[in-house]
């Protein structure tokens, strides 16, 4: 093929860019790193970000952690689940003096129990954590995967083919956004739960994990599919979609091709600012009964049996609180930290 | 008083139906407009396109100049079918593709493409150059010769780019370059047909010029017919072989180059003309007449009766709000030189006594400083 932008090269009236030579944009730094795709240039802003590096690698410690249970318990020689103030196997080394209060300073720290042990039966206070942490996460896991799944297919559908599609799947977002939340959490606990089992009988604890599973999957892909839907509105009307319709691009391709890869951003941020508010509502569910029971381990039950203890023993909170609130903390400056590595003009 | 002496429609210009490519018959959009509560109701429509007729033939580059918001950008999506025609059909190459849908479309999709108007949301961010260029001919199933990347590689090349940049991503190239790289991606399907709308007017004004000109590169070196849509007749000027003026939905005027550089005769032609810049002899440019039109192009929504152009026309009489004027050939004009106005300017584009300034803000303007000059 012959190439007219050589075939003129002659006349100076016609000088073609020749090469990609300087001609950078100004007050556009990242032209002039070369071949660098998006993704990795927010990789690069990212790490850049002390902040957000020292709260990535304390998540990720944590899912370690939660990962590690298993392991850790066998380090520490404990399990959530015995009862060591009361089982005569441990009567030789006592963990509770008579009225049930953890020996030793702190809630009964020691060599055998880290981080002490629960007033009353004597449960290992550290095997109870890492345990818990493990429900917690997993399920928070679970849940904010299928909401995100949920909300991003809803949004994408009616955001892209708009219309009475959109119509509707935006009046029923509207109707379960209506719901009253933690009310609904509450109430609607028992019911799902009775659904699967005769009231009268023992929930198995599977169940009840299926339980919460429906009910914060029922009522939390709200945001995510509005959140889907505006960006993917917005993006419909890029010139780059028109080009691939022009090119006879199928709606399935156009979708997959040109819009998904665009909303991954605000995906991924919302990914890390809902994970640990679904441990929140987890651990809220417990607290508030109708989530896990004894003698599931688990964040929020913890919570649950420390209020019960503050008054006699406030150390026994100590450590799962602090765990908590690093956790949700780290998590959501996380949050932070990947919105603006994606788009440096928002925020700060 | 030139109803009686007009003509039919041209034969024989370059246009005529026997080559002709792409043909459109009174094409209409109106994009409807709801309100009302609680019961939404259509309440009018924003009539954009609105009955106009075009031809392009083959390996023919017409332009397609109009003030903002006077519907051109939508007559160039009906054409490529981004947008359903209200009302009048396209014809491709003799087969009617007004209500195709995407899969009877599709023998004849590749054929036209579209170059856009913004270069920077015309490329979709995360993907790299090779394949924004190669999309297209994996959507078609085009496997050429050597394969698709060397093929996208050629194309780079013809546009002029490094084809090197194969693999980076459109956020490391400037508008110029962007542009090019929509231009490759508009040829990688060989069409037949490009319609361009608006390709240069978001660049910076030294780069317009290389890009118009690589456009007329690869309409002369492949015989691709253009649309090339703009907002002035300047930037037309040296690309178009024919033209067709728009205002607020209708041609107004369309004619071959000569014909509307020279020998216009709709008085919105003559305003446009005399805002395009002349560069050459001052001597010339002294000689031109000038026109000031006053205010905006009306709403579409409820645009003027008889001639839409009469509210900012100096030469609007009672007719002209009664009654329609035909696109017809005037007495006096060239073989396929159709305008629309019943009072018709002389076809010449040198000064007159006065300067038309519709403005009456920039009239007081002018009569304050002459004293002074
Ligand atoms: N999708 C739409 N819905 C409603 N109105 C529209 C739509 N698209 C365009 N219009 C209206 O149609 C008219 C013509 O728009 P169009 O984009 O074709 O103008 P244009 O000549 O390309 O202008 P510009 O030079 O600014 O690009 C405008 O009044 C615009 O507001
Ligand atoms: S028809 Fe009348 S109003 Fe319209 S352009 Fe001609 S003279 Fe002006
Ligand atoms: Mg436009």
């Amino acid at each position: 093929m012959s190439s007219p932008a050589k075939a003129e090269g002659s006349g100076p009236s016609v000088a073609l860019e020749p090469e990609l030579e300087p001609v950078p944009e100004p007050a556009k730094g990242e032209t002039t790193l070369e071949g660098r795709s998006p993704g990795q240039l927010m990789w690069q802003r990212f790490k850049r970000d002390r902040t957000g590096v020292v709260c990535a690698a304390t998540v990720i410690l944590y899912f370690v952690i939660a990962l590690a249970a298993p392991l850790l318990t066998k380090l520490s020689g404990t399990d959530p689940y015995t009862l060591y103030g009361q089982d005569p196997t441990y009567q030789d080394s006592p963990v509770l003096d008579d009225f049930g209060l953890p020996l030793g300073y702190f809630g009964g720290l020691s060599g055998s129990h880290w981080f002490g042990v629960e007033p009353q039966y004597g449960r290992d206070v550290f095997a109870m954590l890492v345990y818990g942490m493990r429900t917690s996460l997993f399920m928070a896991v679970g849940i904010t995967v299928l909401m995100m799944v949920t909300g991003i297919v809803l949004g994408l559908i009616g955001g892209y083919f708009g219309g009475r599609t959109d119509y509707w799947i935006g009046r029923v977002t509207d109707f379960f956004l209506a719901f009253p939340q933690q009310l609904f959490f509450i109430a609607f606990m028992p019911v799902v739960t009775a659904f699967f089992v005769d009231p009268r009988e023992e929930t198995p604890t599977y169940l009840r994990a299926v339980a919460m599973l429906i009910v914060l999957w029922l009522l939390g892909w709200m945001g995510m599919a509005r959140l889907v839907r505006s960006t993917v509105l917005s993006l419909r009307e890029r010139e780059f979609v028109e080009a691939a319709k022009v090119s006879g691009a199928s709606p399935w391709r156009i979708v997959r091709k040109e819009i998904l890869p665009n909303v991954v951003t605000p995906i991924l941020v919302q990914f890390t600012y809902t994970l640990p508010s679904t441990i929140l509502t987890i651990a809220f569910l417990s607290f508030a009964g109708v989530g896990f029971v004894e003698p599931t381990p688990d964040w929020g039950r913890l919570f649950a049996n420390g209020a019960k203890y503050t008054e006699q023993d406030p150390a026994f909170l100590f450590f799962p609180g602090l765990a908590l609130v690093i956790f949700v903390l780290a998590f959501n400056l996380l949050g932070d930290s990947v919105r603006d590595a994606f788009d440096p003009k928002s925020g700060r | 008083m030139s109803d009686n002496l007009t003509l039919p429609a041209p034969q024989g210009t370059s246009g005529t139906p026997a080559d002709a490519l792409l043909e459109v018959k009174g094409l209409t959009k109106h994009f409807p407009i709801y309100g009302g509560f609680p019961i939404k109701r259509r309440v009018g429509a924003v009539q954009a396109v609105d009955g106009i007729d075009l031809t392009v033939g083959v390996g023919e580059s017409v332009g397609l100049v109009g003030e903002s918001g006077c519907g051109k950008s939508t007559t160039g999506r009906l054409i490529t079918r981004l947008l359903e025609p209200t009302a009048g059909s396209i014809t491709y190459a003799g087969q009617d593709i007004t209500h195709a849908s995407r899969r009877q479309i599709a023998p004849v999709r590749s054929e036209i493409q579209m170059i856009f108007q913004d270069p920077y949301s015309s490329l979709n961010p995360r993907q790299t150059v090779g394949s924004i260029i190669k999309s297209p001919m994996e959507v078609n199933g085009i496997e050429p010769e050597g394969g698709r990347e060397k093929k996208v590689r050629e194309l780079l090349e013809l546009v002029g780019l490094n084809p090197e940049h194969y693999n980076r991503f459109p956020h490391e190239f400037s508008g110029g370059q962007r542009q090019r790289i929509g231009v490759a991606r508009a040829l990688a399907l060989n069409p037949k047909l490009i319609v361009a709308d608006e390709p240069v007017s978001a660049l910076d004004v030294s780069i317009q010029a290389q890009v118009v000109n690589l456009l007329q590169e690869v309409q002369r070196e492949l015989g691709i017919a253009f649309l090339f849509i703009a907002h002035d007749l300047a930037v037309v000027r040296h690309f178009s072989q024919r033209v067709a003026v728009m205002y607020l939905g209708k041609v107004v005027e369309v004619g071959d180059r000569e014909s509307i550089y020279n020998r216009p005769r709709h008085p919105y032609t003559h305003a446009l003309l005399s805002a395009v810049p002349e560069v050459g002899v001052d001597s010339e440019a002294a000689d031109r007449e000038r026109i000031r039109l006053s205010g905006d192009v009306p709403s579409p929504i409820h645009p003027p009766s008889g001639c839409r152009f009469r509210t900012r026309c100096w030469k609007a009489q009672d007719k002209c709000a009664t009654e329609e004027p035909p696109l017809v050939q005037l007495s006096g004009n060239g073989d396929g030189h159709l305008t629309a106005c019943h009072f018709p300017e002389d076809p010449t584009t040198g000064s007159r006594g006065d300067d038309i300034v519709m403005d009456p803000a920039l009239m007081a303007m002018e009569e304050g400083d002459t004293p002074e000059a």
